[in-house]
C-alpha cells in the first residue's frame, strides 16, 4: 500500500465523519418540521406571533416562549459576562501562584453540578431570598414595569441568576485559555511604554477581545437551551412582560413539562414546532455571533482563533 | 477469524437464554399514568410473588404516554388517570376497556399564617383560579368562612407547570361547577392557566406552598397528608363540607355508582352522596377488549381480579382510597368481556399454523 493510498482512505475517513455531521444537523431540520407539519400548516406564522398558549381549545403561539428563552438569557448574560470576566482575568493575571489551580478547579466544578440541583437550590435556598427582596422594594420602585409583580419569589429575575452562575464556568475557564494564550510580549511592550497594570491587562484583553466574545457566546449557548433548573425556578406561566419578578416560561422548559402527557396530535405537533423555533434561534444566534467574532477579529493583528458551541439540553 | 467465532458464541448465549427463559417468566409491558404508580408496583411486585413466573414492567410515562403507547401497541396495557376521550378511542387499533383500579383525590392547599380549617366551595376555588378573588380577606372568602379572621394579604395562585392527571381532576371539578372556568379554561392535563405560578410536580407545588404565606395550590391526598400541610373542606354536591380523607373519596365512588356508564368513563369530580369528597377520581387500568396476545390477556385478566379483590387492601397504607364494593362487583362483571378465546378467521389462522408446525414436529421425529 502506498502512502497516498493511506493519506487518501484517511482523508476519506475523515471527511464521512464531517458529512455525518452535517447530515446530522439537516436530519434533525426535517424531522422536528416533519413531526411539526401539523401544527406549522394549522398556524402559519402566527405560531411566532401568537400570545396564547391553550391545550384545552387547541390554540398555540409560541411569542411568550421566545421572549422568555431570549430575555432570561440575555439577562444571564449580562449578570455573568463581568464575573466570569473578573475571575478569568483574577485567575491568569493577577492571581498568587498558589491560588491558581484551585481557583480555576472550582470554577470549573461548577460546570460540573447537574442542573437538577442548581434547580433544587433554586427552588428552597434562592427563591425565599428572592421573596424576602421583592418584599423589601418599595412601592415607588414597583411601578416600574421591571419591577412590577406579585412578590412569590420565582420569575424572570430567580431564573437569570440562576443560569448566570450554571454560565460562569463555560465563559471564564475559555476566556482563561485565552488570556493565557496572548504572547507575553504584548505585555511586555506594554509595560515597556510605561503601561500600569491595568493597562497591560486591558492590552491583553484587546488582544484576546475576538476569543472572549466567542467564550460569552458559548455561556449564550448554555443558556438557551437550559430547561431543567429554569423551569424550576422561572414559575412556568407564559407571560410576555419585561418585569424581573414576574413568572414566565422558556422554550425548552414547556417542551419538558408538556411533552409526557401530550395526547392530542396538534398538541403534540406543536410542542414539536417550539423545538424547532428554539433550533431555528439557535442557529440565528450561532450566526450572529460568528459575525461579531469576524469583524473583531479582523481587527486584530493575529487572530486568536477559537470555535463556538451551542450547547442544547435534550428535553428530559 | 476471531470476531466471527466471538460473534457464534455471543449468539449461542443468547439463544440459550432466551430458551431456558421462555417457558418460564412471561413479561408484560405496561405504561401511563404516574399518579398510581406506587401502588400498581407495589401490586405487581405482590404479584409476582404469587406467580414467580409473571413479570410486570409499568413505566410511569404519564396518562398521555400511555395512552399513546398503548394506541401504537408497544406495550401491552395502558393506564391513565383520565378516560380515554372518543376519539382517542377512535384511532385505537380494536376496543378498549377501563378499568377503574384505586381512587385518588386533590385537595387545596394553604399557607396562611395563624389560619387553619378553611373552607371553599367549588365556585369560590374556581374564582381564585381565574384571578377574580385576588386578596384573602376577600367577602367571597369571609363569607364561607365565618368566624375566621382571615389576613389582608394577596392570594399567591400556584398551579402544576407540567401536564398532569391532577390538573385534569381539579380542573374538571372546577369546571363542572362554575361555567365561567369551563368557558375560560376547561378540562385537560395542561391547560392555559390564566394567573398564578406553575410549579414542578406534587413537591415543587407543595413546596411552593410552604414557602410563601398567602399561597394557595391543590396537591393529591398522599402529599398533602405526608407534609401535613393545611388542607381545605371542599363542599360537594349535596352542599356539606367536607375534608378530603380515604373514606369521603371511596364514599364519592359509591356516590357516583349508581349512575355509572358500562364502559367506566366517567368523571366522579362533584359526585353525589352526603360524605362524598367532591375532587375525586378513579385511576384506570386499559386493556383492549380483544388482546391479540392470549396467554398475556389471560394473565392481565386474572392480575385484575386478584388487584379488585386481595389488591384493594394494599391501597390505603399506601395513601389510595379503595374502591367501594358497587364498583368492584361490576367490574369483575366487566372483565368477562375479555375476549381470551381464539375466535374468527384469526384463530382459525392460528390454528393452521399450529397443524402445520405439529406436522413438521412429526417429520422430523421421523426423520430422526
Amino acid at each position: 500500500m502506498t502512502r497516498s493510498h493511506d493519506d487518501r482512505i484517511f482523508g476519506l475517513a475523515t471527511g464521512v465523519f464531517a458529512a455525518l455531521v452535517l447530515l446530522i444537523v439537516v436530519g434533525i431540520a426535517f424531522e422536528l418540521s416533519r413531526q411539526s407539519m401539523l401544527s406549522i400548516e394549522k398556524f402559519g406564522w402566527s405560531f411566532w406571533t401568537g400570545k396564547v398558549w391553550d391545550p384545552v381549545s387547541g390554540v398555540f403561539g409560541a411569542r411568550p416562549f421566545i421572549w422568555g428563552t431570549l430575555y432570561s438569557s440575555l439577562l444571564a448574560l449580562i449578570l455573568s459576562t463581568p464575573i466570569a470576566l473578573g475571575i478569568a482575568i483574577f485567575i491568569s493575571e493577577l492571581s498568587p501562584r498558589v491560588l491558581r489551580q484551585p481557583l480555576a478547579y472550582l470554577t470549573e466544578l461548577l460546570a460540573a453540578i447537574p442542573s437538577i440541583v442548581y434547580g433544587l437550590w433554586g427552588m428552597f435556598v434562592l427563591t425565599p431570598i428572592i421573596r424576602k427582596v421583592e418584599l423589601l422594594t418599595p412601592e415607588a420602585l414597583r411601578k416600574f414595569p421591571l419591577f412590577s409583580g406579585p412578590p412569590v419569589g420565582v420569575g424572570m429575575g430567580t431564573a437569570a441568576i440562576i443560569l448566570s452562575i450554571m454560565v460562569v464556568p463555560f465563559t471564564s475557564s475559555v476566556a482563561r485559555e485565552i488570556l493565557k494564550n496572548v504572547p507575553s510580549a504584548q505585555r511586555e511592550a506594554a509595560y515597556a511604554l510605561g503601561a500600569t497594570r491595568w493597562e497591560a491587562i486591558k492590552v491583553a484583553i484587546g488582544y484576546g477581545k475576538s476569543g472572549i466574545i466567542g467564550a460569552i457566546m458559548l455561556g449564550l449557548g448554555r443558556a438557551l437551551g437550559e430547561t431543567m433548573a429554569v423551569t424550576m425556578v422561572i414559575g412556568n406561566a407564559p407571560v410576555l412582560s419585561l418585569s424581573l419578578f414576574k413568572p414566565q416560561y422558556t422554550m425548552a422548559a414547556v417542551i419538558a413539562n408538556e411533552f409526557t402527557e401530550a395526547a392530542d396530535e396538534l398538541y403534540l405537533h406543536a410542542l414539536i414546532e417550539i423545538g424547532l423555533l428554539l433550533f431555528i434561534i439557535t442557529i440565528f444566534v450561532n450566526i450572529a455571533s460568528r459575525l461579531l467574532i469576524w469583524s473583531t477579529k479582523r481587527r486584530t493583528i493575529r487572530p486568536v482563533i477559537f470555535p463556538i458551541v451551542a450547547e442544547e439540553e435534550s428535553a428530559a | 477469524m476471531r470476531p466471527f467465532i466471538i460473534t457464534l458464541l455471543l449468539i449461542a448465549a443468547c439463544a440459550k437464554t432466551e430458551t431456558q427463559q421462555r417457558p418460564s417468566v412471561v413479561t408484560i409491558n405496561g405504561a401511563g399514568a404516574t399518579f398510581p404508580n406506587p401502588i400498581y408496583s407495589k401490586w405487581f411486585s405482590d404479584y409476582n410473588k404469587l406467580h414467580p413466573n409473571v413479570q410486570v414492567n409499568y413505566q410511569s410515562i404519564g396518562s398521555g404516554g400511555g395512552i399513546k403507547q398503548m394506541t401504537a401497541q408497544t406495550v401491552f396495557f395502558g393506564a391513565s388517570d383520565m378516560p380515554m376521550t372518543d376519539e382517542q378511542l377512535e384511532s385505537a387499533p380494536g376496543p378498549v376497556l377501563h378499568f377503574p383500579t384505586v381512587l385518588g383525590a386533590v385537595v387545596p392547599a394553604y399557607n396562611l399564617p395563624n389560619v387553619t380549617g378553611l373552607k371553599f366551595t367549588g365556585p369560590l376555588l374556581a374564582d381564585i383560579y381565574l384571578g377574580k378573588v385576588k386578596k384573602w380577606s376577600d367577602a367571597a372568602i369571609a363569607k364561607v368562612n365565618p368566624g375566621v379572621s382571615l389576613p389582608n394579604l394577596d392570594i399567591t395562585i400556584v398551579h402544576r407547570s407540567e401536564g398532569s392527571g391532577t390538573n385534569f381532576i381539579f380542573c374538571d371539578f372546577l369546571s363542572k361547577v362554575s361555567p365561567e372556568f369551563k368557558q375560560k379554561v376547561g378540562a385537560s392535563t395542561s391547560v392555559n392557566w390564566p394567573v398564578g405560578v406553575g410549579a414542578k410536580g406534587n413537591e415543587g407545588v407543595t413546596g411552593m406552598v410552604r414557602q410563601s404565606p398567602g399561597a394557595i395550590g391543590y396537591v393529591e391526598l398522599i402529599y398533602a397528608l405526608q407534609n401535613n400541610i393545611p388542607i381545605g373542606d371542599v363542599q360537594n354536591a349535596a352542599g356539606q363540607f367536607v375534608r378530603a380523607s380515604l373514606d369521603s373519596v371511596t364514599a364519592a365512588a359509591a356516590g357516583a355508582a349508581a349512575n355509572m356508564p358500562a364502559d367506566f368513563r366517567v368523571s366522579i369530580t362533584d359526585a353525589p352522596g352526603k360524605d362524598a369528597y367532591p375532587i375525586s377520581s378513579f385511576t384506570w387500568i386499559l386493556l383492549y377488549q380483544n388482546p391479540t396476545d392470549k396467554e398475556r390477556g389471560r394473565i392481565m385478566v386474572d392480575f385484575m381480579k386478584w388487584a379488585l379483590a386481595d389488591g384493594q387492601k394494599l391501597a390505603a397504607p399506601l395513601g389510595y382510597a379503595p374502591l367501594p364494593k358497587e364498583v368492584v362487583d361490576r367490574e369483575m362483571q366487566a372483565l368477562q368481556r375479555v375476549i381470551l378465546t381464539l375466535s374468527g378467521a384469526k384463530g382459525k389462522d392460528l390454528k393452521m399454523r399450529m397443524a402445520s408446525q405439529l406436522e413438521m414436529l412429526r417429520l422430523l421425529r421421523g426423520s430422526a
